[in-house]
């Protein structure tokens, strides 16, 4: 899709034709996010939607407590220091953001007292601005006022390099000023189409000056207020045991009227997904748990208990084959799979495509995930409803049978295809879990009938992914010839998702195989168009930009995209949750109620 | 006595010492970075995943962590966990109460079931007691804890729905309703691993007695014409006592330690679940802490074994 689709798709909008809605939902399968299509209609002006609100309860509390099960207890419950999303939730119940991302792209205010756009003066012109306005009005749990020198303090706390606060990506390169008690303005150096990730979402909970004021910097772990937080959440905290449990109580003066509904409520930790979803869905001794790596099919038997549902919310994860272009198994130049070898296969085009008509995406969405994974070409989202017109899949042997022969590898008297001497036997590895050998098996049968010989290898999950430098079975160094796994897309911006494909990220010996760009690919062009990208102010012509890299990669069949794979959760049949595939599952917890 | 207590002590301190170079060592050799997850993580900067190892001091050479560890240890300051920054010896406070409450419950449960069950079955060898109590024991010390604590689940969670499968470490509850909820949700975990421990502890109890039973001084006993009861637990028990107070001290340690799978399983916030936590995170601080205080407790019950032996044992001494 070019700069001039996207601009007549949002004149579209604008004149009422076609909904917004649908809009976002096309961009996303282009490969952007919701967020950041959101992005583009308040770039041009058009107001977001007004999510109509389905609160129900008429009075604060009496819900008696929600128990929610996180199968990865919180280990800590500073938002600066949260490692994973489980640390980020647990500290959500007690502290907020400014404003937070709904699963269509909304963004929705939580402590700001509305989001800005250009027509109430928040955004600026030049882009190089937001100044935002906070709620009145609003109280840490212990009684003091929140007001500007709380944000501006989170900022100062998070950049400080002495913190070594996780969040320091997102406060490093701006400036936050206060302009009055409830006023903020945030400077970025360079005019930023997508603003909103300073004080929104997972990585923007403000933390009370009062309390952290003395414990910025070096001291920051000696702060008795990282093991009992006191924020402005709807719940006040009671008890923390990392790993295990994190309780809260009801804020009787929390700032949303007739919020909170529940009078308690218990982060509980520990154990595997499948007894997570059995205690919600089956017996109903829990009424939430977060993410379900449960197989579809036993997930149904345990919604037939009809205590609890799967809930299923489309998010950017991808699982997704790569095919190594470099020779992984002899070293050239002190270093195995080095971007200066060629493998013997993959570097045929022929051999990519034929391998990408035999990977069986159908079979694989409904025989292994069901309803937890979706049939995808494209490297990014797909919703089924908007299939992006510029890539397409197929499974077809027979063709791949044909490109095979027409590139000149032949059959052997064992079926295995040669050429020069070299049989197609590949590699394939992936991380130990059930599901992915059985994706291993369902490409291996295909291959094999395509005169492929697969040896399939599995690395348990904490080798695989770890970035040990004396492990040779990690997925960085890749020292096979295809791989497997799940690539996240947690931010919402799509601009460090695509870096994982330009050539100064490829993995190597050099940055001790760190590099984001795993599979070794590399085009002048993809480089060429990533700079532009990033040097581009023009929000609809730097979206236009990241889509043309979406589909550089996956024309090239560089990799294999095979399911987009949403998040699970399960709930209590009479628990009303809003949940995003674009924030935290607590992002809107205030929200959740009971139906009687 | 007294003097054999305090020589003991001492060998262990070179042992303890020997014990925490090794783990040092090995943790330190082991791949994985406790930061793990930073790295693979795009939106962390990478300096803050550099800066970290710094301040943690994870990049000194492994001798001046270790010494900085040793040093730290012997001022009482067991460090923090890299992971949820808090203290260690805090971390491990949280847990020992529901340790020991659970595994504690379930050695008495073992103790209760196996001493009876294996006296009488050596007493009356090869009759139809005997017989069922060694086939029960055989099976339940075959079967693992992690499948009988699946069936257990299944048949009283989710076919009958009497019981919860999830282990709060506190209940909200007070008074008898607090007890209730925590015999409710014990109850599982207890009979899981006490049923398993009783099996094998059965058939130490019973072959221990089997030995003594057949001595000439247990013949003499009888033919003096004192009651059956009397000759058994009198005569025969406190001998055949010993080795299986052996074997229960050197449980003791494990209580401490407690039951990896069976916490994962039901979820129990127990030490075991914190130690594997910790591995699975590389987190080394807590590993070295759990890991050596069971170290001592292993030495410290050894010892207590031994001093068991001369009160159930008059001939041996001390020296």
């Amino acid at each position: 899709m070019q700069e001039r689709e996207i601009r007549e798709l949002i004149e579209e909008v604008r004149v009422g034709k076609l909904p917004r809605r649908q809009f976002i939902g096309q961009l996303v399968a282009l490969g952007l996010t919701a967020p950041m299509a959101s992005m583009l209609l308040m770039h041009s002006g058009i107001a977001q939607a007004q999510p109509a609100s389905t609160y129900k309860p008429t009075k604060r509390g009496g819900g008696g407590a929600l128990k929610a099960l996180w199968w990865q207890g919180a280990t800590l419950l500073q938002p600066h220091f949260a490692s994973g999303t489980k640390d980020q939730e647990g500290s959500r119940i007690f502290y907020e953001p400014l404003a937070v991302w709904d699963n269509e792209g909304n963004l929705i205010p939580i402590l700001a007292a509305e989001i800005p756009t250009r027509e109430n003066g928040g955004l600026s012109a030049d882009g190089k601005s937001v100044t935002w306005k906070l709620k009145k009005g609003v109280n840490w749990h212990d009684g003091k006022p929140f007001t500007a020198d709380d944000c501006v303090f989170t900022w100062e706390y998070a950049r400080d390099p002495a913190t070594a606060a996780i969040t320091a990506g997102v406060y490093k390169d701006v400036k936050v000023d206060k302009i009055d008690s409830h006023t903020i303005k945030v400077t970025f150096a360079k005019a930023t189409p997508f603003w909103a990730s300073a004080f929104v979402a997972a990585e923007g909970m403000i933390i009370p000056k009062h309390l952290f004021a003395a414990y910025s910097g070096a001291k920051s772990r000696e702060a008795p207020a990282n093991l009992k937080p006191v924020g402005t959440g709807p719940y006040k905290f009671v008890e923390f045991k990392p790993g295990d449990v994190v309780r809260g109580e009801i804020n009787m003066n929390y700032h949303m009227p007739n919020r909170p509904y529940f009078d308690s409520i218990e982060m509980k930790g520990g154990g595997d997904a499948t007894s997570a979803a059995r205690a919600v869905l089956q017996t109903g001794e829990y009424d939430y748990a977060w993410n379900l790596q449960v197989e579809d099919e036993v997930m149904k038997r345990m919604e037939a208990g009809g205590k609890g549902k799967v809930h299923v919310i489309e998010s950017g994860d991808i699982e997704f084959i790569q095919l190594n272009p470099t020779d992984p198994f002899n070293e050239v130049d002190g270093e195995r799979g080095s971007i200066k070898s060629k493998h013997f296969a993959f570097s045929e085009p022929a051999v990519r495509e034929a391998m990408s008509l035999l990977a069986d995406r159908k079979g694989i969405q409904e025989f292994i995930y069901g309803r937890t994974g979706v049939a995808t070409s494209n490297f990014m989202n797909n919703p089924p409803r908007f299939r992006s017109p510029n890539t397409k899949w197929e499974f077809n042997i027979d063709k791949a049978n044909q490109i095979l022969d027409g590139a000149g590898w032949k059959r052997g008297s064992d079926g295995v295809r040669e050429k020069g001497g070299k049989k197609m036997k590949f590699v394939f590895q992936t991380s130990v879990n059930s599901i992915r050998q059985k994706e291993q098996a369902v490409i291996k049968q295909a291959c094999q009938k395509a005169g492929i010989d697969l040896e399939l290898k599995s690395v348990t999950g904490a080798v695989f992914f770890s970035s040990d430098v004396a492990n040779p079975d990690t997925y960085g160094k890749f020292w096979c010839d295809m791989q497997m796994y799940t690539t996240t897309m947690t931010q919402p911006d799509a601009e460090r998702f695509m870096d994982q494909y330009t050539s100064w990220e490829i993995s190597s010996k050099a940055n001790k195989w760190l590099g984001r760009n795993i599979c070794r690919y590399r085009s002048e062009e993809y480089d060429k168009t990533y700079r532009a990208g990033e040097q581009e102010l023009d929000p609809v012509k730097r979206a236009a930009l990241f889509i043309r890299l979406n589909d550089m990669v996956i024309k090239d069949n560089a990799v294999i995209p095979l399911i987009t794979r949403p998040r699970a959760r399960g709930a209590n049949l009479k628990l009303v949750s809003t949940l995003s595939g674009w924030d935290l599952d607590f992002s809107t917890l205030q929200n959740w109620y009971r139906e009687t | 006595m007294g003097s054999y207590i305090f020589r003991r002590l001492l060998i262990a301190l070179p042992s303890l010492l020997g014990i925490s170079v090794v783990l040092f060592t090995v943790l330190a050799l082991a791949p994985g970075d406790p930061f793990e997850e930073l790295a693979t993580n795009p939106n962390v900067p990478a300096e803050v995943r550099l800066l970290l190892r710094a301040k943690f001091g994870l990049d000194d050479p492994i001798w001046q962590r270790y010494f900085r560890w040793l040093s730290a240890m012997m001022q009482g300051d067991w460090g923090f966990s890299f992971i949820s920054r808090v203290d260690v010896d805090k971390l491990i406070l949280q847990r020992v109460p529901v340790t020991l409450a659970v595994i504690g419950a379930s050695q008495i449960l073992a103790l209760l079931i196996a001493l009876p069950v294996g006296i009488y079955s050596a007493a009356k060898p090869y009759s139809w007691f005997d017989r069922i109590a060694s086939t029960l024991a055989f099976i339940g010390f075959s079967l693992p804890t992690f499948f009988t604590g699946l069936l257990l689940i299944y048949l009283f969670s989710i076919t009958l729905g009497w019981l919860p499968f999830v282990y709060s470490s506190d209940i909200s509850a007070t008074g008898w309703r607090w007890w209730w909820e925590q015999l409710r949700q014990s109850i599982m975990p207890v009979l899981v691993l006490g049923l398993f421990q009783a099996a094998s502890w059965t058939r130490y109890v019973r072959s221990a007695m089997l030995d003594v039973i057949r001595l000439d001084y247990v013949t003499t006993a009888r033919s003096k014409g004192l009651k059956e009861r009397v000759v058994v637990m009198k005569h025969v028990v406190r001998n055949a006592l010993i080795p299986v107070v052996t074997l229960v001290a050197m449980q003791m340690p494990a209580v401490f330690g407690g039951a990896i799978v069976t916490e994962q399983i039901f979820r129990i916030p127990g030490i075991g679940s914190l130690l594997i936590d910790a591995i699975l995170r590389n987190d080394t601080p807590v590993i070295m802490a759990v890991t050596f205080v069971f170290a001592c407790l292993v030495i410290i019950f050894n010892l207590i074994a031994d001093l068991l032996y001369g009160w159930l044992d008059p001939r041996i001494s001390y020296r």
